[in-house]
């Protein structure tokens, strides 16, 4: 079917067109979990935003706007955990097992957040509504929280699920899933939300510039490179690119120009991804010491992958298009079959 | 506290019976949805827009549910069986992440566009959204039992050891990917898909052809459960006898290349000649339900029968039997059941499809209280099937996690603790019987409102938009819609 036995030979005498493969899937899934901290962040950010709502509509209105996406944006989940395990087998099991009760709580999340949406459409009375609503809250603030507290632990490599650096980066991380939430939510609510959504998305932002500041205090304390790990270049101009980003976030909200507040959101979610990412290179389990390079499948399994990835992701990149120009504008809740 | 082996293989079996419901009903449905989908943009008749919504609206929330249950699956691979990932990543981890990108992204966003985009995208743009959402779960089908094939017939591999642990190497891929069980395995499940999507349907429309012809209570949208048995019941014809004769051929490749799980399906402990199949099989003790073994069995059986099935056509055909192999045998009692049960259902399907098409051709299907019974009892059992299949499918391959290579209990992930284990299977245990619950009553809650009644159809809508003001169809609103 196509593969002779000569060009599997050939994928497997070395790494294709001679790339740095494993370095590149390194950035690979990092750049998937960035996306999906950004595509379902704003989702996680918007469930949030619902707890502050007051009224039936405002609320309907949050759940229209998520509707068609959130599916598609939580399979970056998927698609992240795939990869690692197809690329890293070793680091995606020795992190999977050792934050056990973590990633359990982070499935436990998603369920509720996924599940809750479905359920609070079915019935209409008063109760039913604000337990499912409780449920889409919870779960859309501790599903950010708890993926937040996983990185930082994977981050600095520690053993347990509760860790001061995994409490500090989880708050970051859901106070940022706030600030993309808002600008979503002035994108695909519009005049149906109130006015206060400028404001959440304003003080998320101001609250997540401060996390930043204490996390990075924190991990001088924690990394074992210390604060020198911190000044490293490119984490610096990170840092002040995203408090640029930030301010210009809060401009453009307030301006309703809320693509351009999406787009910041964006680029803060992957600033934030990149850092952790760079801090963590070489090594990919810091736990254990094993870098990008130990724990590299072999030569022809990542050879296809390489393939596989090349072919599809564009393909991916087309849904999503097709996805957000089907529903472009604003939402009502009357949208459904 | 539970062993940690034992936990975290109940909390995986757990996982995926439930999981397992949702993908069946989403890769069941799908063909459904494209052809109702079809006929509504073609014909813009309301009965397939009525179909189409009302089938949608099951599809959409078992593919949530589906959703949420499988990024679980995914993620126990590393939770709970990191040997097996860290060994076998190379050929399990690749077409994990291959259903991800190529199958799963497909499905997900394409429903957006399917479930809330009617009015957004025109016909063509949302025909090929119920072409993509369809297409999406089988393809995730493919991948995911090119996985699961490969734990059953290991191929295209070479085992090494690197830091003290036994790691398999992909060489062959083509002969990894479509290793001798895959295409059994696709044919199979695919078929026992809409087969059970079609007895689902079936049963649910005799429901109400049943309140409506035979008990006479006035029943909304009798045309719509009219034509909803009938398409249940034709995709049934069509898929029973299929799953019978391909199932056959799929027994006998599980003699030929798993002999133990085929052994421990038929209880036959020592290697002899002119194996009987029983039909009716009844121990003659009461030790023999939990250890059953075919020598000591009351039942009435195809003399050779099961030596047939095994050689493919041999009645004197020798079958390995369970103290042969260097290995201890598979939880037999379960292995065996299951497979009677399975097989005894299969049979019970195609002999269902009979009677309805019979009483169809001789135009009684709508008086027969009877058959309307006999269907809504195996409205589920098709979904039943499913499970039992794949309890024999993976409880028959132990003790090997991957046939031959490696055992389950060397898959578990080493530095897991009873404690930590127990805790999420009692969880799991808890979670996922509320999630069937809601499911249920989901599912129940959408077969009592109904369809969309007929004046809030886009297509009825159209036409008095167009056409001369007259007597609207004022029908009332179905009983229990939104009453609460």
């Amino acid at each position: 079917m196509g593969l002779t036995m000569t060009s599997v030979d050939s994928l497997a005498a070395g790494p294709l067109f001679g790339l740095p493969l494993p370095e590149l899937w390194f950035g690979l899934i990092f750049t998937m979990l960035a996306t999906f901290l950004f595509l379902d962040g704003f989702d996680f950010g918007a469930g949030a935003i619902f707890a502050l709502l007051e009224t039936d509509d405002e609320r309907e209105t949050v759940l229209a706007a998520i509707g068609p996406f959130w599916d598609g944006n939580e399979v970056w989940l998927v698609v992240f955990g795939g990869a690692l395990f197809a690329a890293f087998p070793p680091a995606y099991a020795g992190l999977f097992s050792r934050h056990y009760l973590l990633m359990f709580g982070i499935l436990g999340a998603l369920i509720l957040r996924g599940l809750a949406p479905e359920m609070y459409e079915q019935r209409h009375d008063k109760a039913w509504q604000r337990w499912w609503g409780r449920a889409f809250v919870a779960g859309s603030v501790l599903a950010p929280f708890l993926l937040g507290a996983f990185a930082g632990n994977w981050l600095v490599g520690s053993g347990r699920s509760l860790t001061l650096v995994g409490l500090v980066v989880g708050v970051t991380v859901t106070l940022l899933t706030v600030v993309s939430g808002a600008a979503f939510l002035q994108l695909k609510g519009s005049e149906r939300l109130p006015e206060a959504v400028t404001t959440y998305g304003t003080a998320a932002t101001v609250g997540y510039l401060l996390a930043v500041v204490v996390t990075l205090a924190v991990l001088a304390m924690r990394l074992p490179g210390g604060l020198g790990a911190l000044l490293d270049p490119a984490i610096v101009a990170l840092v002040l690119a995203s408090i640029g980003l930030a301010a210009g976030y809060v401009v453009a909200l307030r301006r309703e120009q809320s693509l351009y507040a999406l787009g910041a959101a964006a680029v803060l979610t992957y600033g934030l991804v990149a850092v952790v990412a760079i801090l963590m290179y070489p090594a990919i389990d810091p736990a254990t010491e094993a870098t990008v390079r130990d724990t590299i499948v072999s030569t022809l399994p990542l050879n296809l992958m390489t393939i596989g990835a090349s072919l599809l992701l564009p393909l991916v990149a087309i849904y999503f298009v097709v996805l957000y120009s089907a529903f472009s504008g604003p939402i009502s809740p009357e949208e459904a079959y | 506290m539970i062993d940690p082996v034992i936990a975290s293989r109940l909390q995986f079996a757990v996982t995926t019976i439930v999981h397992i419901i949702f993908p069946v009903m989403s890769m069941g449905l799908a063909p459904f949805l494209i052809y109702f989908t079809w006929k509504d943009i073609r014909t813009g008749e309301p009965i397939y827009e009525q179909l189409r919504r009302f089938w949608t609206k099951i599809f959409a929330i078992s593919f949530v549910v589906g959703t949420v249950t499988g990024i679980v699956l995914e993620f126990e691979f590393g939770t709970n069986f990191a040997a097996f990932s860290t060994a076998a990543g190379e050929l399990f981890g690749g077409p994990l992440a291959v259903e991800g990108m190529m199958a799963f992204m497909l499905e997900a966003t394409f429903l957006g566009v399917f479930v809330f985009g009617r009015d957004r995208v025109g016909d063509k743009l949302y025909f090929v959204s119920s072409i993509a959402v369809g297409l999406g779960t089988w393809l995730s089908a493919v991948w995911i039992l090119i996985a699961n094939s490969w734990m059953q017939t290991p191929r295209g591999y070479e085992l090494a050891t690197e830091n003290g642990q036994t790691i398999v190497h992909l060489v062959d891929p083509m002969a990894a990917y479509f290793n001798p069980r895959f295409s059994y395995m696709f044919v199979h499940m695919q078929n026992a898909a809409v087969e059970s999507v079609a007895l689902f349907m079936a049963g649910v429309g005799a429901y109400y052809v049943f309140r409506h012809h035979v008990w006479g209570y006035p029943v909304e949208n009798p045309q719509f459960w009219e034509a909803t048995l009938k398409i249940g019941l034709i995709a049934l014809l069509i898929t029973a006898p299929l799953q019978v004769l391909h199932g056959d051929m799929y027994g006998r490749h599980v003699a030929e290349t798993q002999p133990q799980k085929f052994a421990a399906m038929e209880a036959v402990w020592e290697t002899e000649s002119y194996v009987p199949e029983y039909i009716v099989a009844v121990p003659t003790s009461v030790d023999g339900f939990t250890d059953p073994r075919a020598k000591e069995l009351f039942g009435i059986g195809i003399p050779g029968g099961a030596s047939w099935l095994a050689s493919g056509g041999d009645p004197t055909a020798e079958i390995r039997g369970l103290n042969s192999f260097e290995t201890e045998a598979p939880p037999v009692a379960i292995v065996f059941w299951a497979f009677r049960a399975m097989v005894g259902l299969g049979f019970w399907f195609i002999l269902l499809a009979f009677w309805g098409g019979y009483r169809w051709y001789k135009g009684q299907l709508l008086e027969d209280g009877l058959l309307h019974k006999a269907l809504m009892g195996s409205s589920l059992l098709g979904i039943l099937a499913v499970e039992l299949g794949w309890i024999v499918t993976e409880v028959g391959r132990q003790p090997w996690v991957i046939q031959g290579v490696m055992r389950t209990s060397e898959g578990v992930s080493p530095g897991l603790t009873g404690t930590e284990a127990t805790i999420t299977l009692v969880g799991f245990v808890g979670v996922y019987t509320a999630l069937l619950g809601l499911y249920t009553y989901v599912i129940w809650r959408i077969i009592r409102n109904g369809p969309p009644s007929r004046d809030e159809l886009r297509s009825v809508q159209a036409d008095t938009l167009t056409s001369e003001p007259g007597p609207t169809p004022s029908q009332p609103t179905p009983d229990g819609v939104d009453d609460d």
